[in-house]
């Protein structure tokens, strides 16, 4: 029985054999197979008490060759069921197999084809847009003008049996609109790169329009162009810089591409005064002084309202008034009785000074 | 023993029933808020000056204007009206919107027949608490202390036609269908030209001059930020009321932000924002600062004094008058600012004093005056 244990041992190890080793085990059947052949069949098969009891090696015979075609069988069925799930699977997405539309524009009816028969349900997904809708495999599926507004990249997805999707690419429509923007609203004339313009083109639907176009930017003011470009748009964007004029006024920008047209308004104004010179009077009631027409360094008129601080200086005490300028000149009226030197400033530019007597 | 508690409760009404009504009225003197009887007709007399100036201001505080005129001088030389005016304040001035406080008085001098008291009055107002210092002259009528009141003079306004040339700038916002701002009016240029940065007995202070470098007018407001060595910021302020927020084109003005409890050792960096947005303005009215000086006040303090003049024609409710100091570098090295609180009137002026610390009096060596104006019914 110690030689049974240990056959038992044998075939145990051999059926518990680790998968990693199976050229062992054919390795071990082959030789089997050999073996039947030679006399050693007859040697070693015996009749033993109480039936036929094959020994060690052909029993690993016959276990070995079942082994081998259990293995062969569940491969090949293995093989075959994966080659008809895949058949099946390929019939099926056959079907329903959806083509979409190559070239699609915003707000324009678009279509994609469906292959195959019966009904399917037709989900859209894009940008700012869902929709469920039945369709009829086999023909094409209509995507409604409202449903592609936005430009973008669209999710087609056909669902029967099984699901199928695509996905196709929304361009803008025609640009219809320029979005301009022109910085600043004020700027003092004769300054260096001090006018910039942004223009970006949509179309009717409100989607930026990145393919290239040619955008003219014009600058006028008064009768005389003062500035004419064409840039052409990259990625939706045409920009400029330029120079503020000479004279103060409004700046006309325009923007203009093909037949739409965008307008803004840049005012230049005066710059910082220029030459502030004062003069004055005594009078009943004190001392009148006004400046002169305050105009700025290119001869522009600065803007009403701008302030201006007389500073009237005497003895131990010291006026100031902060006035307007109205009409071009800005004027005050200082009480002061003795003698006073009077100056004028704007913002951190400085004026003249004025000597007036005391009151005789 | 039930009746032990109530007992006790009721003679210590009666005990500070008493006292109210007799006892600090005489014995308290001429401090603060709870000076003068407690009910009508049973204060007692002005036997001294300080009696008479306590009931007096106690009086004014209860606005019983009838008692403390009875309370003056023959000698006054002013009429109930006047009187009642000049302590409630006309044409919308900051005395309208006010009432006293507490006060304060001290003898300057006294004789058997006349006396000089310094009173210290302390004024509630929508502005904050406004201090005035009077002094007053009291005679010994009879058996009474009576306080002499000056003549009130108030600016009496000829008729008259004052031409003026109205400017002023109105805004006008985009529509709605300016999705992008695209077609907005740029805020106005405003830059900060000087800024200093102070220990004071009160706090770190941050001051310096703004300038509205635009051609249209600007709400400017200034803010700073201490930040210590780490780079954290310890406190940030703004300059909230000093400043004249309203700033016409080339319109400079002095600001100062107060960090209360706060020292400069701790500071290592000092951060400047100022924010102008564009407002709606008018350019009237002119007010120019006359006569501008600095003197000791009689309480030896030094002042920038001086008069206010509306050259404009229109009432300006409530003046208030900001200073920056120079010194000889040219260097702001002080802001204060003061209300005041009469109304000004069409060409009429109004006296003004701001205080300069005692530290930096010595170092001022010039200085400029803005003045900026509240009027009612106008933004």
């Amino acid at each position: 029985m110690p030689g049974n244990l240990s056959d038992h041992s044998v075939l145990d190890n051999s059926v518990l054999a680790p998968p990693a080793q199976p050229a062992s085990v054919l390795d071990d059947s082959v030789s089997a197979d050999a073996v039947l052949k030679g006399s050693v069949l007859k040697k070693d098969f015996a009749l033993k008490g109480r039936g036929f009891q094959p020994r060690r090696k052909y029993r690993k015979i016959s276990r070995g060759f079942s082994r081998w075609s259990r293995m062969a069988a569940t491969r090949v069925g293995c093989w075959l069921l994966v080659c008809a799930l895949a058949v099946h699977l390929c019939s099926v997405c056959a079907a329903q197999d959806i083509h979409p539309p190559t070239s699609a524009s915003a707000g324009e009816d678009t279509h994609l084809t469906a292959a195959g028969s019966g009904k399917a349900t037709f989900y859209l997904m894009g940008p700012g847009v869902s929709s469920k809708s039945e369709v009829e495999l086999g023909q094409e599926v209509r995507i409604p003008a409202q449903n592609v507004r936005n430009a973008g990249n669209y999710s087609a997805i056909l669902c029967s049996d099984t699901c199928r999707s695509a996905t196709f690419y929304v361009t803008p429509a025609p640009p219809a609109t320029l979005t301009f923007l022109v910085h600043p609203s004020r700027v003092p004339v004769g300054q260096n790169d001090a006018v910039s313009g942004v223009a970006l083109p949509f179309d009717q639907f409100h989607n930026l329009v990145v393919a290239p176009h040619e955008i003219n930017f014009q600058l006028t003011s008064g009768n005389p162009n003062l500035m004419s470009r064409t840039v052409r748009t990259q990625n939706g964007i045409a920009w400029f810089r330029t120079n503020s004029g000479k004279n103060a006024g409004v700046l006309q920008v325009n923007a203009s591409l093909d037949a739409v047209t965008s307008r803004r308004a840049v005012q230049q104004v005066a710059s910082d005064p220029c030459n502030l010179r004062i003069k004055g009077q005594r009078t009943t009631k004190g001392i009148v002084v006004e400046t002169e027409l305050v105009r700025d360094c290119s001869g522009n008129p600065v803007p009403d309202g701008t302030i201006v601080t007389f500073t009237a200086n005497s003895d131990n005490t010291k006026s100031s008034v902060d006035a307007p300028i109205k009409r071009g000149i800005a004027r005050a009226q200082i009480e002061a009785l003795g003698a006073a030197t009077i100056s004028a400033a704007s913002g951190v530019v400085m004026g003249n000074e004025l000597r007036i007597g005391a009151q005789p | 023993m039930k009746f032990v508690l109530p007992i006790i409760l009721v003679a210590a009404t009666v005990v500070l029933m008493t006292l109210a009504i007799f006892g600090v009225g005489q014995n308290a003197g001429t401090v603060g808020i709870a000076t003068g009887s407690a009910l009508p007709g049973l204060g007692s007399k002005a036997d001294t000056p300080e009696q008479a100036i306590g009931s007096f201001l106690t009086d004014i505080r209860r606005r019983n204007w009838d008692r403390a005129y009875s309370a003056l001088s023959k000698t006054s030389g002013v009429d109930e009206p006047s009187f009642i005016q000049d302590w409630t304040g006309s044409n919308g001035s900051l005395r309208t919107f006010s009432s006293l406080e507490t006060y304060e008085a001290r003898p300057l001098h006294a004789t058997s027949d006349d006396a000089q008291m310094r009173v210290r009055m302390r004024w509630t107002t929508p502005v904050g608490p406004v201090e005035d210092v009077r002094d007053l002259n009291l005679k010994h009528e009879g058996d009474v202390w009576k306080i002499v009141w000056p003549k009130v003079t108030m600016p009496s306004v000829p008729a008259q036609v004052v031409p003026v040339n109205y400017l002023r700038w109105d805004l006008v916002n985009g529509g709605a269908d300016d999705g992008w701002g695209s077609r907005n009016v740029d805020a106005p240029r405003v830059r900060i030209i000087s800024m200093n940065a102070v220990d004071s007995s009160e706090g770190a202070v941050v001051m310096g001059e703004v300038v509205n470098e635009d051609t249209i007018p600007a709400f400017v407001n200034v803010n700073a930020a201490l930040v210590d060595g780490a780079g954290k910021a310890i406190d940030d302020e703004s300059s909230f009321d000093k400043i004249a927020h309203v700033l016409l084109p080339k319109q400079v003005s002095a600001y100062r932000i107060d960090f209360p409890n706060i020292s400069l050792n701790n500071v290592k960096n000092v951060r400047m924002d100022v924010k102008a947005t564009l407002v709606p303005a008018s350019a009237d009215p002119v007010i120019g600062v006359m006569d501008q000086k600095l003197d000791p006040d009689a309480q030896g303090k030094s002042v920038l004094r001086g008069q206010l003049l509306n050259e404009s024609g229109q009432t300006v409710n409530i003046p208030h008058v900001i200073a920056s100091f120079y010194d000889n570098n040219g260097k702001v090295i002080w802001v204060s600012d003061g209300y005041v609180d009469r109304a000004l009137l069409p060409q009429a002026s109004e006296p003004f004093a701001v205080e300069i610390p005692k530290t930096l009096a010595s170092k001022v060596q010039n200085f400029h005056v803005v003045v900026n104006q509240y009027s009612l019914g106008k933004s």
